[in-house]
């Protein structure tokens, strides 16, 4: 089992070095065909572990393969932990993964980067993987920064466009804002635990629920809150949560294939799932599960609303994967950890395939990403229109598709919650269902129905994208359709992550309610076309078909209407203006003030230039004294003379 | 009897006077060689005042060494004092202030 | 009772010849000062029964270090009238240091400190006692190797004396190999370009 974890592992890593390092030599075929299988051993040895973990009830493996450095009686390993939750991140991660290396096969035909994006990518998912299978918290960092690196150079892979570094370096440096929370909470764990593996760690904090720190003086505040909430900052950067969200639509500056695989499916859900690994820890912290909620909640709607008003068919979908992390870290904020897992393994499926979709749309209009110039391509790139709808109605949670069953869940648990902030969040999942609906069914209306606004060029160049393209959409197509209704009964609900997810009391409590209402999958779906989601859905999409096919001159007149909404979604609640004005402008403030007083005037004025002038000044009035004249010199010899022996006479007489 | 401060009263009575005496000549540089060599008869008598009143001989051996370095020391300072004369004939401490800062 | 009166009787001329060493006008006369200061001292080391440095003082300083300051002084042509300039201006100056000076040294080793009940007159040399062979016995084997360092010093201060005043002999006319083969070409040919003129 050790060596297989191994293998899934190294096989990534060792492709994306033959890829990265050897990419002239093995040439461009040589560099898809050796990631790919890569990748594919990798995924295929994921069955193997998930059959032998999930299906067959093995015990889960947590083992250290290596000691990186022992210091101060912590010692740093290199080890894993196969659990459930583990194996179906695995899953994910090498399957989605797979399906977009073949992908990118057609995608970056003619790019002249080709190795190196191999090799990027295949990097990805060994890091990824690392993240995901760590036995401890320096590893998960590893992971972590690796997988945050690799976002930043796919994003700036087209490295010639400013846009694209502007984006990759504001993907960053947001990111070590959470980073730097994420490590300030790992440093909690660290000196109150003082182990870094999970297994000890989670061990020990129960022990730790009561005991409180001082960070302000006479402000007590309990530690479990101060950690958790610390942890929770590096989620928000990495799965891009408010208002550390901003590099996630940015980011879709990196080619089509890394939007599906990084900022949507695996990267960006990293928060996710460490906040679910976390559970032992959350569970004991009542204020950060509300934080987490209310966060969550925030996300979801407001960044669904921004998803209506893009034009740029990624950004559509950008906006979308943001709402969607809401959902999931509304689920981590009502504790209901399973479901919100779920909901990640079924949007990595459906949200990976809208991407691919989106990809190969923008292939098929030569890199023209703007939906107003698109239109009725339903006709021409048919395979592209069916697995787009698919992807949508499990984005929009139509019964019967993956989405429903994870969305639902989400929406019955926050529902019956008791959280703090439930009430909220709840009212923001319903209406965000609606908003969801719309954008998604705008995308598609826009796109594939309706006239053909496209220049005639294009027109004529119209074409079904090639195989390479199209099987990783089908292939993503079918478990957007039936991940759900397979997986809602064990996964939610059935002891399927075992000893991974802790649950308190009081929400294994929720849980066990939501279980009861819960009578399978079937019944389930029939139950959920009753419900208000399933209406507010059916009311999105009439009121996009409405909208942008029926009445194409309504969007016009509502936006005339309410100018001043839109002026605020159009600039993006303003957070890129505040970032600009507030950190960028007051740190280039604050450096020039620095510059101006610390360099120019501290250290050049009075440090280097002061302390010459001094020696020089010191220097001009010894000059004085040196006459060159022999008597002046013994003169002065005298006088110490006298001096020292003023003092013998002084102890003498003293 | 003559005790140990008869003497060190001596010596520092010709100390002063050498002292005086590289005031008073400031200009001639040979009498001012003359006081140095002054002074260090004074330390000589000291030295020997105390190896005496003390029973060390140590004291003696020091006044061989300060006697052997004084030699040499006058020897090259006429040296100099023979060079710096023919180059610029003359021995006033004033025209020397090359070395002026 | 002889003693103290020796005693009084050098120290009075050690005192009046080192005033005259620095005050008298010519350099001559204040350098024969200087020998009697230097043989009345070493009657003062006589008495402390440093035979030795006694003789010692007189040989070396009187008979050769004075003799050498005189020789300078004759030698040298010196304007004195230009050398004495200010002497009365820094007298006052001069007296006022020498007597703080003097003040002060003495509140150090005067009687109080080293007077006879402080330190006790050593008892009599034995009478088979030489000075010379104790020196010599201390010079030998315990400072030998300063000893030899004093050596140096001399022989460092002979070469530089002569080398400082060695002016080299002018009138002879001698071959300098060391120049001779560092001449260039250029230094004894030029070559120069010129209208080819009818013979």
């Amino acid at each position: 089992m050790k060596e297989l974890c191994l293998y899934i592992v190294l096989a990534p890593l060792a492709g994306a070095i033959l890829a990265g390092l050897l990419g002239h030599v093995i040439g461009r075929a040589g560099a898809h065909w050796a990631t790919i299988a890569g990748v594919g051993a990798s995924f295929l040895l994921s069955c193997v572990a998930f059959q032998r973990i999930v299906l067959g009830g093995e015990a889960p493996l947590n083992e250290n393969l290596y000691v990186w450095l022992s210091t101060g009686g912590v010692d740093f390993h290199v080890g894993f932990l196969i659990d459930q939750l583990t194996c179906t991140m695995m899953l994910v991660v090498t399957f989605v993964s797979w399906m977009v290396h073949i992908y990118t096969v057609g995608y970056m035909h003619d790019d002249p980067g080709y190795q190196r994006f191999f090799s990027y990518i295949s990097l990805f998912t060994f890091s990824m993987l690392m993240l995901v299978m760590s036995n401890n918290f320096m590893q998960l960092f590893f992971g972590w920064e690796a997988v945050g690196l690799v976002s930043y150079l796919l994003i700036g892979f087209w490295f010639k466009r400013d846009s694209a570094i502007y984006a990759n370096l504001k993907a960053f440096l947001v990111n070590r804002v959470g980073d730097f929370g994420f490590l300030l909470g790992i440093a909690a764990v660290l000196m109150y635990c003082g182990s870094l593996d999970y297994a000890e760690v989670f061990a020990k904090a129960p022990s730790l629920a009561e005991t409180t720190i001082t960070l302000i003086e006479g402000h007590p505040v309990s530690l479990m809150t101060v950690t958790c909430l610390l942890l929770f900052v590096g989620a928000m950067g990495k799965s891009a949560q408010v208002p550390l969200h901003v590099w996630l639509p940015d980011s879709m500056e990196g080619p089509t294939p890394i939007s599906a695989l990084i900022h949507a499916a695996t990267m960006v859900t990293a928060g996710i799932f460490m906040v679910a690994r976390m559970s032992p820890l959350f569970e004991l912290s009542q204020t950060a599960l509300s934080a987490v909620l209310v966060i969550g909640s925030i996300t979801a709607f407001f960044m669904g609303l921004l998803g209506l008003v893009q034009n740029d068919i990624k950004r559509v979908v950008a906006y979308s994967t943001l709402s969607q992390l809401g959902y999931m870290t509304i689920a981590l904020g009502v504790s209901a950890y399973s479901t919100a897992i779920f909901h990640l393994m079924t949007h990595a499926f459906f949200k990976a395939l809208l991407f691919l979709a989106a990809g190969s749309v923008i292939m098929g209009m030569h890199h023209e990403q703007d939906m107003r110039h698109m239109g009725g391509l339903r006709k021409h790139m048919p395979i592209t229109w069916i697995t787009c709808l698919i992807g949508s109605l499990a984005l929009i949670g139509f019964p019967g598709t993956a989405g429903f069953f994870s969305k639902d869940m989400i929406i019955d648990a926050v529902k019956i919650s008791t959280v703090p902030g439930a009430g909220i969040a709840y009212a923001a999942a319903l209406t965000g269902v609606f908003v969801t609906a719309l954008y998604s069914f705008r995308l598609v209306f826009m796109v594939f129905h309706g006239k053909e606004r496209m220049d005639h060029h294009t027109q004529e160049h119209l074409h079904e994208s090639p195989a390479v393209v199209t099987v990783p959409l089908i292939a993503l197509a079918i478990p957007s359709l039936m991940i759900g209704a397979v997986g809602i009964s064990p996964m939610v609900f059935g002891d399927y992550f075992g000893s991974s997810i802790v649950l308190n009391h009081e929400h294994a409590e929720l849980m066990e309610r939501l279980h009861e209402e819960f009578h399978g999958a079937g019944e389930f779906t029939l139950h959920g076309l009753m419900q208000p989601p399933f209406w507010l859905a059916m009311a999105g999409v009439f009121t996009a078909w409405f909208c942008y096919l029926k009445q194409p001159s309504i969007p016009g007149k509502v936006a005339a209407a309410l100018a001043p909404v839109k002026r605020v979604l159009d600039s993006r609640y303003g957070f890129d203006a505040f970032n600009e004005w507030f950190f960028a402008g007051g740190a280039r403030g604050t450096g020039g003030l620095l510059w101006r007083v610390g360099d120019v005037g501290l250290i050049d004025g009075l440090l280097v230039n002061g302390s010459a002038r001094l020696v020089g000044w010191w220097a001009q009035v010894m000059r004085g004294l040196q006459s060159g004249y022999l008597y002046h010199y013994a003169f002065a010899m005298i006088l110490g003379l006298l001096a020292l022996l003023a003092v013998f006479v002084h102890k003498v007489l003293a | 009897m003559i005790s140990l401060a008869h003497y060190l009263i001596v010596g520092a009575a010709l100390f002063c006077l050498s002292v005086a005496g590289i005031f008073i000549n400031r200009k001639n540089v040979i009498v001012l060689l003359m006081c140095i060599e002054l002074m260090l008869l004074a330390v000589n008598l000291n030295f020997i005042a105390f190896s005496h009143f003390n029973q060390d001989v140590a004291g003696q051996v020091f006044v061989f060494f300060i006697l052997t370095v004084a030699a040499a020391e006058s020897a090259i300072g006429l040296a100099i004092l023979v060079v710096l004369f023919r180059n610029r004939s003359s021995i006033n401490v004033e025209d020397i202030g090359t070395m002026r800062g | 009772m002889l003693q103290q009166i020796l005693f009084y009787l050098f120290s009075a001329l050690v005192v009046a010849a080192g005033a005259m060493v620095i005050t008298i006008r010519n350099p001559v006369y204040a350098a024969l000062s200087l020998v009697v200061a230097f043989f009345a001292s070493a009657g003062l080391w006589m008495m402390l029964e440093a035979e030795f440095l006694a003789i010692a003082l007189v040989l070396v300083y009187v008979g050769a270090v004075m003799v050498l300051f005189l020789f300078v002084v004759m030698m040298l042509d010196i304007n004195i009238a230009v050398l004495r300039e200010g002497f009365a201006r820094y007298v006052p100056i001069a007296v006022v240091f020498a007597v703080l000076m003097m003040v002060s040294i003495t509140l150090v080793v005067g009687p109080k400190h080293f007077g006879l009940d402080q330190v006790a007159a050593p008892v009599a040399a034995a009478a088979d006692y030489n000075n010379t062979r104790a020196l010599g016995r201390a010079l030998f084997s315990q400072y030998v190797i300063p000893f030899e360092a004093a050596a140096v010093v001399l022989l460092v201060a002979i070469i530089a004396a002569i080398a400082l005043t060695l002016r080299g002999t002018r009138q002879t006319k001698a071959p300098k190999p060391e120049l001779q083969v560092q001449v260039q070409r250029n230094d004894r040919l030029r070559i120069i370009k010129m209208e080819a003129e009818k013979p």
